[in-house]
């Protein structure tokens, strides 16, 4: 009698386990494939800014410094691309936000720039491909709440660890400027 | 912003995972309601032959729900007159769908566009790999970035909630039920009086009664349940797109805006009118204090996306 007892708890704890090991999977499986939406959309602004600068270059030929600043925070966030962790990536994306934004402050002073059609197509790509950026961080890190928060939950955070299910790192915008998207006005 | 409270917090998995139940629940419910007016349509024509029913009304509803499921979305489509956009046209709609299923987490689903001037949307197909968004040219060019921002997140909702798969089924299977109702009224009528009645005698009689009963009351009641049905998700999708957004007054001035156009959309009918973000057809009346609308009141969904904040 107590044999049989004593094996059904086991069996109901074993499948407690199994229940909790899965969810912890597809967790983390939702954080993997957010993660993924964002690196395309970093990708595409990568792509982008060397057209930009070309095409302000033109036309804007005494600002060297601010494209020289805007062609490094692209290498430091490509870089950071390849191999960083999240939160590595969010400064240099950051870093490189804010040059770009020096990029289209300096462009306003370039009337004949903003009738350019080829600057309009730009900017307005990059305007649309920040504001996906920001859509996909707010879905990445949605998920990366759910996952966390169940890793801490009780009785998961007992076994957790020892089956290699660390927290994730949110993707952070470092400030509230930096929130918002280059503004960009004709 | 406080939303742990509200049902606005609730993550596309886990409403999708409700709506799986709400779709196992419905067709269970459905299904029993087809059952139990065929067995008493065949038990009224052939005494004994209600069970011998059975099959053939399955056979109707499961052909029914599967042309749906797999070619519902292309046949609305079709019918609302629907164009769908190049990769170049509109890129402003292009930026703000492929922007929005990005914050859902689902891929972005083609969008089409409905030459017409009075402003709507809506959403079909039957998971988020093969879903479609429809919008008007009147939601294009009344609406400004916010509010079609609104509309938009509206309408993904729906797909990411997976609600358009639910009420595709429910109205296949209210059409299936109110088609067997008016097989059933047909054939009293051919028969009035037949000498079927009078050959079985007592039970014969509650039989037709029944039968009688329940050709009337069926479609009631199944049109009641998708309605219901309906306007629960309209609540839902307010919700979720708001969240989405992050924006409430986005939503709730494009409401305001499609409600003070007075012109109905001329390629919705009754079957598609409970897809669009608002009933698309203007005259409907409010009998029954509410309880035939496809939609809430537009003026309570204002109402509850002012709650939010």
């Amino acid at each position: 009698m107590e044999i049989i007892v004593v094996l059904v708890i086991l069996g109901v704890l074993a499948l407690l386990f199994i229940a909790t090991y899965n969810r912890l999977v597809t967790l983390r499986q939702r954080v993997k494939e957010a993660w993924a939406d964002i690196d395309v959309q970093l990708k595409r602004r990568h792509d982008l800014i060397p057209n930009l600068v070309e095409t302000v270059k033109g036309y804007a030929t005494h600002e060297s410094t601010v494209f020289q600043k805007v062609t490094e925070a692209r290498a430091a966030a490509v870089a950071a691309g390849a191999s960083a962790t999240p939160e590595q990536r969010a400064q240099a994306e950051n870093m490189l936000t804010g040059a770009l934004r020096s990029v289209f402050a300096v462009a306003e002073n370039y009337p004949q720039l903003q009738a350019v059609q080829e600057f309009k197509d730009l900017s307005e790509n990059l305007t649309a491909t920040e504001d996906k950026i920001s859509f996909a961080r707010r879905f990445y890190n949605g998920n990366v709440r759910d996952y966390n928060t169940s890793l801490q939950t009780f009785p998961t955070n007992i076994f957790a660890g020892m089956f290699g299910f660390g927290p994730e790192q949110y993707f952070e915008l470092a400030d509230a400027t930096e929130r918002e998207t280059p503004q960009v006005k004709f | 912003m406080t939303t742990e409270s509200t049902p606005a917090r609730v993550s596309i998995y886990e409403a999708a995972a409700a709506n799986r139940w709400r779709t196992v629940l419905l067709i269970a419910a459905f299904t029993a309601l087809v059952a139990v007016l065929a067995y008493f349509v065949g038990e009224y024509f052939a005494p004994g032959g209600g069970i011998a029913a059975l099959p053939f009304a399955f056979a109707i509803s499961t052909g029914g729900a599967l042309v749906s499921y797999f070619a519902g979305d292309k046949l609305i489509l079709a019918q609302s007159q629907a164009r769908e956009l190049g990769p170049s046209e509109e890129p402003q709609l292009r930026n703000i769908v492929e922007a929005l299923a990005l914050g859902l987490g689902i891929p972005t689903p083609k969008i089409y566009v409905i030459e017409d001037s009075a402003p709507n949307a809506f959403a079909t197909g039957r998971d988020p790999q093969h879903a479609s968004i429809a919008v008007t040219r009147g939601l294009l060019d009344k609406l400004d970035r916010t509010e079609l921002e609104g509309v938009i997140a509206h309408e993904l909702s729906h797909v990411g909630n997976r609600d358009i798969r639910v009420m595709v089924l429910v109205t296949v299977l209210v059409g299936t039920v109110a088609l067997l109702a008016d097989w059933m009224w047909r054939s009293f009528f051919w028969t009035q009086g037949g000498r079927r009645d009078r050959d079985r005698g007592g039970a014969g009689a509650i039989i037709a009664v029944i039968a009688i009963a329940l050709a009337v009351l069926t479609p009631i009641i199944a049109t009641l349940i998708q309605l219901a049905v309906s306007r629960q998700r309209e609540y839902l999708a307010d919700a979720s797109g708001a969240l989405l957004t992050r924006y409430p007054p986005g939503l709730a001035s494009a409401l305001r805006k499609i409600a003070a156009d007075k012109e109905p959309l001329e390629v919705a009918n009754k079957a598609t009118a409970s897809l669009y973000i608002a009933n698309p057809l203007k005259d409907a009346p409010a009998f029954f204090d509410h309880l035939f609308d496809t939609h809430p009141p537009i003026e309570e969904r204002i109402k509850r996306l002012e709650a939010m904040d």
